[in-house]
């Protein structure tokens, strides 16, 4: 049983089908991509599974329970955390606090006890934000602010964690650090959900890779079998396509 | 069977005037974002233009309509959207709200101001007293016309959306504003247009309603409640619902006139309260808006700094203290309604600044707070302070529950409903009972109230009352920064920025939601029971919607994350504005639309005037000479009015005085030092490297810092040949960009940097150092 399954999940917005019968799992101590060309549908199924949005048809399953019908924050604390493409920071905070914040949520309907300010620290020392820790959010650059969101998306111990284009707004050596620390975030036991438009990090990071197309889903596998995937290509680069004239 | 037609004819020709203002209303808000609080005020404003063509010139008719309608309304929309509107977009609709309402009470003051208050004006229905024999009843022509106008006006808005051109684009514009603007749609001409027929649109409606009515700026003002209530039919979007709100509101009016029975005390507010009560009901069946994101807002409030929260609450005492002994008794009545007020605007500071919530009824808890205080206060026990406090804390939960889950415009609406339906109807009801409980309200007319005893001192002279509610607003403005530092305060703020986040990280927003609303309403509470001390009796016209509002207004004005908002909404409606009414009589004429037309320049400057006065006076605030000496000086200013050497005029001028010349010393002071050390910053600043060249010309500082960030990273030094290469302002930026960036990337947590906590300009400097010497 995987820890995330998203089941035959439909939506369309105003007659405008945005997806349509999208499957995915998500095993824990893995790294799944979710690629797709713009507009496949990828931010709209991550705004499905935390609630955001609610499907017209299809399951939403969190180690096999379904939680299709709870609310966002019940979700969020049967171990979902996600990162937005557009960020969501706390514009008024200092990153240390936009964490902060988190652990407080987290503790407060979790009733753990421990050190919060200690824990705070670790989790900006593991993202690599120890040395900005008190600017305020909106000073950082968009790689950064990336960074604030996961360090943010980790504070609630998240068993599944859904990344919407983390690397965007980095350069390469930040992405190559980045990488490592997914691997890490997954080898520690989270099932992590990554969609990205860097194709070389999905490549080497993924464990399995789903693409999604117009709302399809168009290709699920290993790295090395979707890179030569026809379908995927055709939906990448387009094919030419004899149109049989009747 | 007669009556009931004749109050149908009644209640649709209702119907028909909140359909044409209400249509307006929701053109305005789904094309431009802005919610127009003062939509009804533009009717109001119509109505006495038209007044005054027909009525009082003698105009005929169809040229008095004409000019309104089709020449001044249009004309008035224009310049509203070209001049204040266009310049809201990206700010939160607090902000926005508090324009159109700033709007709504500068128009009330002009229309004070030209059509002098008290006077008669009489205004005729279409021809007057006319009538066509339908049959089963008779309809009067001005009902005809009314209701043939609202089915033009419905006719002519689909053909305009659906149509032409310019429509299309409109509701493009309202599904998706961006993508309206990548295919050509002109979202400025749009708004134009949108304010232009809006503005005729609230036109029409006054001048068709203000005959039933008497020609008075804040009851035709308020009308816009009633339309609000039709706009929430259709969610602020729909027209087609819009309308059947209209008629559903215009028939219960219209049936509540023909039936409910007039001469019992309990329901005869009922009438004037229904559309609010409507408002609220349909409120409460609402679906769930969508959650707020991406909330790039304008407005920043930086967390209070403990020092300066400690010189606020000084300060307010010393004033406190100041005015009791220079001002006579009548003055320290007046100036004394300053601090509770100044309270009342606190409990907006969590609500509002923190919380991005908009309530428009802490007058209406302030209310609540006075009468528990009357009737339970014990003959001035603390208790009954105590008591004030909680009740009104739990009367905002009642409200609050029903509407937990809105927020933004739609909680604005609800609490505007609470507030219409307090002072319309609860508030002039007699005494009842609810089972055991005795209910007793402000009695029909006022109430008294004792004042607080502790320990056998009472308060029982203005001066001590004074001093009472001075030190109540410090107390209180230090729990309000005390939460701005607790966890509950980020998650407050946290919650302003983006509900989303918040729900997605595993809170349940309605909890948080309802404990701001109800601190806030403590306080508010609070605030209403000190006011009500200090008055002595009470009557509900204190604590009404539309006297609630400037201080809402000025509260965000000021600067709603900020204790220093809510004093500037105290001392700016209850102490500057009446002290320099009292100067000259033509500034008494001003501000009767100064507050209005403050509120007006926050689009500029969305954040308040506080953030800019408190960066005025920084350099005095650190300043350890002339603070003291300025201290020192006032103190003197201080003795010798104590003496008699002057009057109170001589001695406000001197303290004003003292502080702009100390302020200005502070500021010439600090100046040389504060270039040095930019100039520091600049030249040690790595961030800053990158716009070396481009902002800033390239100097042998930056050399010396590049240099010793390569260094630091093992990479070899870069080599210039020559001294005059460190001056050259064509050295390759990119080569520095990105070679600093990939050092920032390689090694972004330094340990030198960890530990400090200062603004960037010396952590960056830290970074360098510390790897130069690593």
């Amino acid at each position: 049983m995987a820890t995330l399954e998203v089941d035959d999940v439909s939506i369309a917005f105003g007659g405008h089908t945005v997806l349509a019968g999208a499957s995915l799992q998500a095993e824990a101590g893995q790294i799944t991509g979710l690629i797709g060309p713009n507009g496949a549908g990828k931010t709209t199924l991550f705004n499905i599974i935390t609630g955001l949005l609610h499907p017209s048809t299809g399951r939403i399953r969190i180690d096999g329970q379904d939680v299709t019908e709870l609310s966002l924050h019940k979700r969020a604390r049967s171990g979902l955390a996600r990162t937005f493409q557009q960020l969501e920071l706390f514009a008024m905070l200092t990153v240390r606090e936009n964490v902060r914040v988190a652990i407080d949520i987290r503790r407060r309907w979790s009733h753990e006890r421990g050190n919060a300010a200690a824990l705070t620290d670790a989790i900006l020392e593991r993202v690599g934000l120890a040395g900005v820790a008190d600017e305020r959010v909106t000073s950082l650059p968009t790689g950064q602010g990336r960074l604030v969101e996961l360090g943010r998306a980790l504070a609630s111990q998240p068993k599944i964690l859904l990344l919407d284009e983390p690397a965007s707004g980095q350069d390469d050596i930040e992405t190559e650090r980045f990488g490592h620390l997914l691997q890490e975030l997954a080898a520690d036991g989270a099932a992590v959900v990554l969609v990205e438009h860097d194709m070389a990090l999905v490549m080497e990071v993924c464990h399995q890779v789903h693409v999604l197309d117009l709302g399809h889903m168009i290709a699920t596998g290993p790295p090395a079998e979707v890179q030569v995937d026809p379908h995927v290509l055709d939906a990448y680069l387009g094919t030419s396509r004899t149109v049989a004239v009747p | 069977m007669d009556k009931f037609l004749v109050f149908t004819i009644v209640g649709l020709s209702l119907a028909a005037i909140y359909a044409v203002i209400s249509s307006g209303l929701v053109l305005t808000y789904t094309t431009t974002g802005i919610f127009n609080f003062a939509h009804g005020a533009i009717g109001m404003l119509a109505a006495f233009a038209y007044w005054q063509l027909r009525f009082d010139w003698g105009w005929p008719a169809p040229i008095a309509l004409a000019v309104v309608l089709l020449l001044l309304a249009p004309a008035f929309g224009l310049v509203l959207e070209r001049v204040i509107m266009r310049g809201l977009q990206g700010t939160s609709e607090a902000t926005k709200l508090v324009v159109s309402i700033s709007l709504l009470v500068a128009m009330i003051g002009l229309a004070n101001l030209i059509w002098t208050p008290g006077e008669s004006r009489p205004m005729d229905t279409f021809f007057k007293g006319q009538k066509v024999d339908l049959g089963i009843t008779t309809i009067t022509y001005h009902q005809a016309i009314t209701i043939v106008t609202a089915i033009v006006v419905a006719v002519g808005l689909r053909f305009l959306l659906y149509r032409t051109r310019i429509g299309v684009s409109m509701r493009a514009n309202v599904d998706d504003r961006n993508l309206a603007l990548l295919n050509g749609a002109r979202p400025d001409r749009i708004g134009l247009l949108s304010w232009a027929i809006g503005s005729s649109l609230a036109a029409i409606g006054g001048i068709l309603i203000a005959p039933a009515l008497t020609l008075d700026p804040g009851s035709l003002s308020l009308l816009i409640v009633n339309a609000y209530a039709a706009a929430i039919f259709g969610r602020l979007r729909s027209l087609p619902l819009t309308f059947v709100g209209a008629i559903v509101l215009g028939l219960t009016e219209g049936y509540l006139a023909a039936y409910l029975p007039g001469e019992n005390q309990y329901l005869a507010g009922f009438r004037p309260a229904a559309a609010a009560i409507v408002l609220f009901l349909v409120l409460l069946v609402m679906p769930n808006p969508r959650l707020r994101t991406r909330s790039q807002l304008r407005e920043f409030f930086p967390a209070p700094s403990p020092s300066g929260m400690a010189m606020v609450a000084v300060a307010v005492v010393l004033a406190g203290v100041v005015m009791v002994t220079t001002l006579d008794t009548t003055s320290i009545i007046s100036y004394g309604q300053m601090f509770p007020l100044a309270i009342v605007a606190l409990s907006l500071v969590p609500l509002v600044g923190y919380a991005g919530q908009i309530s428009l009824a802490q007058l209406s808890f302030a209310g609540v707070g006075a009468i528990v205080v009357a009737h339970h206060g014990g003959g001035g026990s603390p208790l009954g302070l105590a008591l004030a406090v909680v009740v009104t804390a739990l009367v905002g939960g009642l409200v609050a529950l029903p509407v937990r889950r809105l927020s933004g415009i739609y909680l604005a609406l609800a609490t505007a409903a609470f507030a219409v339906a307090l002072d319309r109807w609860v508030f002039n009801l007699p005494d009842f009972d609810i089972g055991p409980l005795h209910i007793s309200l402000f009695q029909l007319g006022s109430t008294e109230i004792a004042p607080l005893k502790v320990f056998g001192y009472a308060f029982d002279t203005p001066s001590r009352l004074l001093m009472l509610s001075a030190v109540a607003f410090s107390l209180t403005a230090l729990v309000v920064a005390g939460v701005r530092w607790s966890g509950f305060g980020r998650q407050l703020v946290a919650m302003r920025d983006s509900e989303a986040a918040c729900a997605t990280l595993g809170l349940n927003l309605v909890w948080p939601r309802l404990a701001v609303f109800m601190l806030s309403a403590g306080i508010a509470g609070l605030g209403g029971a000190l006011y009500g001390m200090q008055l002595g009796s009470v009557s509900p016209e204190r604590f009404n919607l539309v006297s609630g509002l400037p201080l809402f207004m000025l509260v965000v004005v000021g600067g709603a994350g900020l204790v220093g908002g809510a004093l500037f909404a105290g001392i700016g409606l209850y102490g500057i504005i009446p002290l320099t009414s009292a100067l000259f009589s033509f500034v008494a004429k001003i501000n009767a639309v100064s507050p209005g037309l403050t509120g007006v320049g926050l689009g500029r400057n969305p954040s308040g005037v506080i953030p800019l006065v408190q960066e005025g006076v920084r350099p005095l605030r650190r300043d350890r000479v002339v603070l003291p000496a300025m201290a020192v000086a006032m103190v003197a200013v201080y003795a010798l009015r104590q003496a008699d050497a002057y009057g109170n005029w001589p001695f406000v001028a001197l303290l004003l005085l003292v502080f702009v010349v100390a302020n200005a010393v502070a500021g010439a002071r600090a100046r040389p030092g504060a270039a040095e050390r930019r100039a520091a910053a600049a030249a040690t600043s790595v961030g800053d490297l990158d716009w070396v060249g481009i902002t800033s010309p390239w100097t042998s500082g930056h050399l010396a810092q590049l240099e010793s960030a390569f260094a630091a990273d093992g990479l070899p030094p870069m080599t210039v040949p020559g001294r005059s290469r460190a001056h050259d302002p064509s050295l390759p930026y990119g080569l520095a960009g990105t070679q600093i960036r990939e050092w920032r990337g390689h090694e972004a947590t330094p340990t030198a940097v960890a530990t400090t906590n200062g603004h960037s300009a010396e952590s960056s400097e830290e970074v360098v150092h510390g790897h130069a010497r690593g």
